[in-house]
């Protein structure tokens, strides 16, 4: 109990001091996954329209691989990353490994997945509800894509959120990549991590604290954006 | 701004040896008939007897197991330009109504400024103007109908489907309906339309293709029809003691 009057007492403190470490490290952690989140939202949305409404070879193979890949192993992409980025890796040269950059790389990986498969989920239902009213409007395949992400846009934002849960949250993937360097690469979840293994709990449970209420602020935000939306257009 | 069909005729509709199976069940079978240009058509029959495949097929939703449908003399395989359906339970997209009316018009090549000229031109013809900016979600069912049916004739279709459209109405949205459906017959488009409303093929009807058990039983004009049943089911159904 102590310890959590403690931390609650550091987090507050932190706060209140305007603590420029931990500005640094929450804006970047902001700014890693909200990037992530991005790339994957733009590839991932259309990606999942195209599963859910084109038949192709392989379609349920894929549909299924997405799945599966909804519970990545951060640990694993964050190595499959590393490898890629490297020096002797075939994107070596670039030198972005331990850089904010192979952070975003590697959270975008991790929720890409996600979209992906949520989306292809959303759009395949409504796609059997409309198909047959689009077709009859005239509409083509491909002209079907955007009509249905734009109507199916309040349940897309709640996909995307889920994405942006599972990034804000990993530290596996960032670590690896990104190697919790102060000032450059430490973000919310591998500070953490970092106090933790020094046995600072109170400092530990204090960032933990402040990531919480980062992520419930930001899910709030968009929900409450989605439900006034959806009480003036239905 | 006039909504009138550019008249390049499509019909007769004609429709040859047409069967439609799911499985081993026949929804259709061997149905033969012909649709000229006469004012509505009315497919009329109980629940379940296949008015409603019969119209997807006519419209290219479905595509036949056997037989051919013929517009003028072509065959077609989707749905094509010339035509329009509205639903029973029409989806209308989550925007405003006038919105989706213009997006439909964008989905069918219609360029930006007359969008924005058919859409006004069609609300107020429907007489829903008063409804054009709100979203389509939160009208009544009785409105979204009639928004179903704007948007349809913003195509201004040649041919018009239209499948029970009154069937979750009240009577008075029921009479709006079918002002808007003998107008819409009156600017110059063929409507072919599905009902089990005796009331409303006798409203509505200039002739009538009965439908039972997925076999076409009688072809009248609609006058004939209700006077003179040629078939022991169309009389029973006309007397109200047919089901499906």
């Amino acid at each position: 109990m102590n310890d959590l009057g403690l931390s609650f007492q550091v987090a507050l403190d932190l706060i209140l001091n305007m603590d420029k470490d931990l500005i640094q490290i929450v804006s970047l952690s902001l700014r890693v996954t909200l990037t992530a989140v991005l790339f994957a939202t733009i590839v991932g949305i259309p990606l999942g329209a195209i599963i859910a409404i084109y038949k192709f070879p392989g379609r349920v193979v894929l549909i299924t691989l997405f799945n599966a890949l909804m519970g990545l192993p951060p640990v694993v992409v964050g190595l499959a990353v590393y490898l890629l980025l490297s020096r002797a890796g075939p994107l070596g040269e670039y030198g972005i490994l331990y850089t904010p950059t192979a952070m975003i790389i590697a959270q975008s990986v991790l929720v890409l997945p996600i979209i992906v498969a949520l989306t292809r989920q959303t759009i395949e239902e409504m796609y059997i509800e409309y198909r047959e009213q689009l077709q009859s409007l005239g509409a083509r395949k491909f002209q079907m894509i955007p009509t249905l992400i734009w109507d199916g846009r309040f349940n897309l934002v709640t996909n995307v959120l889920a994405g942006f849960g599972r990034a804000s949250a990993e530290v596996g993937a960032v670590i690896i990549v990104g190697g919790n360097i102060n000032h450059t690469t430490r973000v919310m979840t591998t500070a953490i991590a970092l106090e933790t293994s020094k046995g600072q709990l109170a400092m530990a449970l204090g960032l933990g604290i402040i990531l919480l209420t980062v992520v419930i602020l930001i899910n709030a935000l968009v929900l409450w954006f989605r439900f006034l939306a959806l009480r003036v257009q239905g | 701004m006039p909504i009138k069909p550019d008249y390049k005729m499509i019909l007769p509709l004609t429709v040859q040896n047409l069967s439609f199976r799911v499985g081993t069940t026949i929804i259709l079978n061997d149905i033969d008939f012909s649709l000229e240009h006469i004012g509505p058509s009315l497919i009329v029959g109980p629940n379940g007897a296949g008015k409603s495949v019969l119209l997807r097929l006519c419209h290219g939703l479905l595509r036949p197991t056997s037989g051919k449908i013929l517009w003028a003399t072509e065959e077609r395989s989707r749905a094509s330009f010339d035509q329009a359906m509205v639903f029973q339970r029409p989806i209308l997209l989550r925007r405003s109504a006038r919105a989706n009316i213009e997006h439909a018009l964008a989905l069918r090549g219609v360029p930006r400024p007359d969008r924005r000229i058919r859409s006004m031109s069609v609300l107020e013809q429907t007489g829903i103007m008063q409804i054009a900016t709100r979203s389509a979600r939160v009208l009544s069912i009785g409105e979204q109908q009639l928004l179903a049916l704007a948007r349809a004739w913003s195509f201004r279709p040649r041919v018009l489907f239209l499948d029970e459209p009154t069937a979750n109405l009240d009577p008075n949205y029921t009479r709006l309906v079918e002002e808007i459906i003998l107008k819409i017959n009156e600017s110059g488009t063929k409507i072919i339309m599905t009902s089990h409303d005796m009331g409303q093929v006798q409203r509505l009807a200039k002739e009538v293709v009965f439908i039972y058990d997925g076999c076409l039983k009688e072809h009248q004009l609609a006058g004939d029809f209700f006077s003179n049943p040629k078939t022991e089911a169309a009389q029973y159904f006309i007397n109200g003691k047919l089901v499906g």
